[in-house]
């Protein structure tokens, strides 16, 4: 069971009553200690293949396996290993965060006293102790999604599943919470997260899936992803732009207003071409960031703009992208 | 390690069930226990005194009591599981347990036992108001307690079955409105059927909560209108069928998974 991988999806397929078909048998694996993306626009499939893989949803065919357990034989064994954050609210708002935990606890058969001990340590990582006694309905949107993150590690699972968590959350939580998610990962727990915030995906997983209308459209390492983007956009402050800009081989340069140009260029091209141009011109540069992120760009051109980023390594395409 | 998990998931459950009634016992325990203190007072105290004894020598508030504690207690029994079951699929809170490695039996048993939990409690508030307005003498101890305990057990299931269904919280107040109440007024509760005419006598056999209310009432007060033998048999035949349902249903997920 060891070496098994933390998730193998086998040849899923998911048609609902109403003929929709989510999931067009999709196939992936992810590796165990590995924090996986998983990523698409609404209604590519995501929650669907979420909602199998946590037994909330029946497959129509296919399988998967959790660490070699399969979800369709041998649901206990292999819902014992996963712990799920789904994207809505789903705990009675009328209990106590405490209660809520332990509860969680004892449907995976945790006596109640080893419970208690797991929901004081998870509550107060989370830093949710304080309400642990309240109402649960009593507390902050950020909170409910925090609690949500304790009550899916009472049974200290192999993998932990997160369904868009930081979904309408600040900041500041949100950093707090990918700061938790990031500790149990290095301490060697599973991690596959859903997100429409792609910072979070690209700053926190190793590898990742793009799904779209029921098709995997790409699945490779996030290194290897972002090594296909062959273009890049970057904002200049500037103290001052001036009317004419510099016409520079390779480098499209934008004046957006008197401190602030753009600079699209390849990403083979070397900055310091750009530097001397903009200095031989007196343009001074107070500081330069990335337009959009890297990963939301490579991101557009797989789903929405149908286009394929150039083949990289051993990048896996299961699928074309789709024409928006 | 299985066997294990169902049980402590199964004294989860039930633990989680009992607390919210107790939790939330003005609204479990104290409506039901009114609603039959005015039954004792009107139709006990007022329009008994009028009608004497009815059958066996008891008085016509002797006579209604067993029926109105079953009575409270399916009633209970039904709402109590009805209204916690479709709560937990509307705030989707369910779904804890679907995703827990547990047995489907392990969250009905879970569930019904809260349900006859509250069946039972407020049964014993109501038999304990009853001895306010007149003196009862337990016949059939065993009986008694078997006969209000399958009863809850049977309700338990229904209000069960009626929640898996349910899509809104309406659904879950037609079954009460449209079939238990009539169900159980014209099960016994407040009349012997031997006071019926035919064909009226006949189909009242058909009335399941007859023979609930006559069971108990044998087991109170040592009379009843059906055989009591029979009424178990057919009690336990009730609990089987309604349990292979609720069973299938969680099993298929029907209402709870896509």
């Amino acid at each position: 069971m060891s070496s098994a991988p933390a998730l193998v999806v086998d040849n899923l397929r998911k048609i609902y009553g109403n003929g929709v078909e989510a999931l067009k048998g999709i196939s992936l694996t992810v590796q165990p200690g590995d924090f996986f993306a998983l990523l698409g626009p609404n209604g590519a499939g995501k929650s669907t293949l979420i909602g199998i893989l946590s037994s909330l949803v029946n497959s129509t065919s296919g399988d998967a396996r959790v660490f070699g357990m399969s979800v369709n034989q041998q649901r206990s064994e292999a819902m014992r290993l996963i712990g799920l954050v789904p994207q809505e609210i789903n705990f009675n708002q009328f209990e106590k965060p405490f209660d809520i935990c332990v509860n969680e606890a004892g449907f995976y058969g945790i006596p109640r006293k080893i419970a208690a001990q797991r929901a004081e340590k998870y509550l107060k990582e989370l830093r949710l102790w304080d309400k642990a006694q309240h109402q649960a309905r009593e507390m902050s949107g950020g909170m409910k999604r925090r609690l949500m993150i304790a009550r899916a590690m009472m049974n200290e699972p192999k993998l932990l599943i997160l369904d868009e968590p930081t979904a309408g959350v600040d900041i500041e939580i949100r950093r707090s919470m990918w700061q938790f998610v990031s500790g149990i990962n290095a301490a060697g727990t599973t991690v596959i997260l859903t997100t429409h915030y792609l910072e979070e995906a690209e700053s926190l997983c190793r590898n990742i899936a793009i799904i779209d209308h029921g098709t995997i459209v790409e699945n490779t390492s996030m290194k290897r992803l972002l090594a296909t983007l062959d273009v890049e956009t970057f904002i200049l402050d500037v103290t001052s732009a001036p009317a004419e800009l510099p016409q520079l081989p390779g480098i499209i340069l934008r004046r957006t207003d008197e401190h602030t140009l753009e600079a699209e260029m390849a990403r083979s091209q070397d900055l310091n071409t750009l530097f001397a141009a903009l200095s031989a011109n007196n343009i001074m540069v107070n500081s330069m960031r990335n337009k959009t992120n890297r990963l939301e760009e490579l991101f557009v051109r797989l789903v929405e703009n149908g286009r394929q980023p150039p083949e990289a390594g051993e990048s896996k395409r299961k699928g074309q992208g789709k024409a928006a | 390690m299985i066997r294990h998990t169902n049980l402590v998931a199964l004294y989860t459950i039930s633990r989680r069930e009992i607390v919210r009634i107790m939790r939330i016992w003005t609204q479990t325990l104290i409506p039901p226990a009114i609603t039959m203190t005015l039954y004792f007072v009107i139709f006990g105290k007022l329009i008994g005194s009028r009608i004497g004894t009815i059958e066996g020598g008891f008085s016509y508030m002797q006579y209604i009591v067993p029926g109105l504690v079953m009575m409270s207690i399916i009633n209970n029994s039904y709402m109590n599981i009805s209204s916690s079951f479709f709560g937990a699929k509307f705030q989707r809170s369910v779904e804890e347990m679907l995703v827990a490695p547990m047995a489907n039996w392990a969250i009905l048993l879970g569930y019904v036992i809260g349900a006859v939990t509250r069946g039972l409690v407020v049964g014993a508030l109501v038999l304990l108001i009853a001895l306010f307005f007149t003196s009862l003498h337990v016949a059939h101890p065993l009986i008694a307690l078997g006969a209000v305990t399958l009863g809850a057990v049977i309700f338990a299931l229904a209000g069960f079955i009626n929640a898996v269904f349910a899509k809104k919280f309406d659904d879950i107040a037609l079954v009460p409105t449209f079939i238990i109440t009539p169900l159980t007024y014209l099960g016994g509760v407040f009349y012997s059927i031997k006071m019926l005419a035919e064909p009226w006598q006949v189909i009242s056999h058909a009335n399941p909560v007859l023979y609930m209310v006559n069971a108990f009432r044998y087991g109170i007060l040592g009379i009843s209108d059906v055989s009591v033998g029979w009424a178990f048999v057919l009690m336990l035949v009730f609990i089987a069928a309604l349990s292979l349902v609720a069973l299938q249903l969680l099993k298929r997920g029907v209402g709870l998974r896509s």
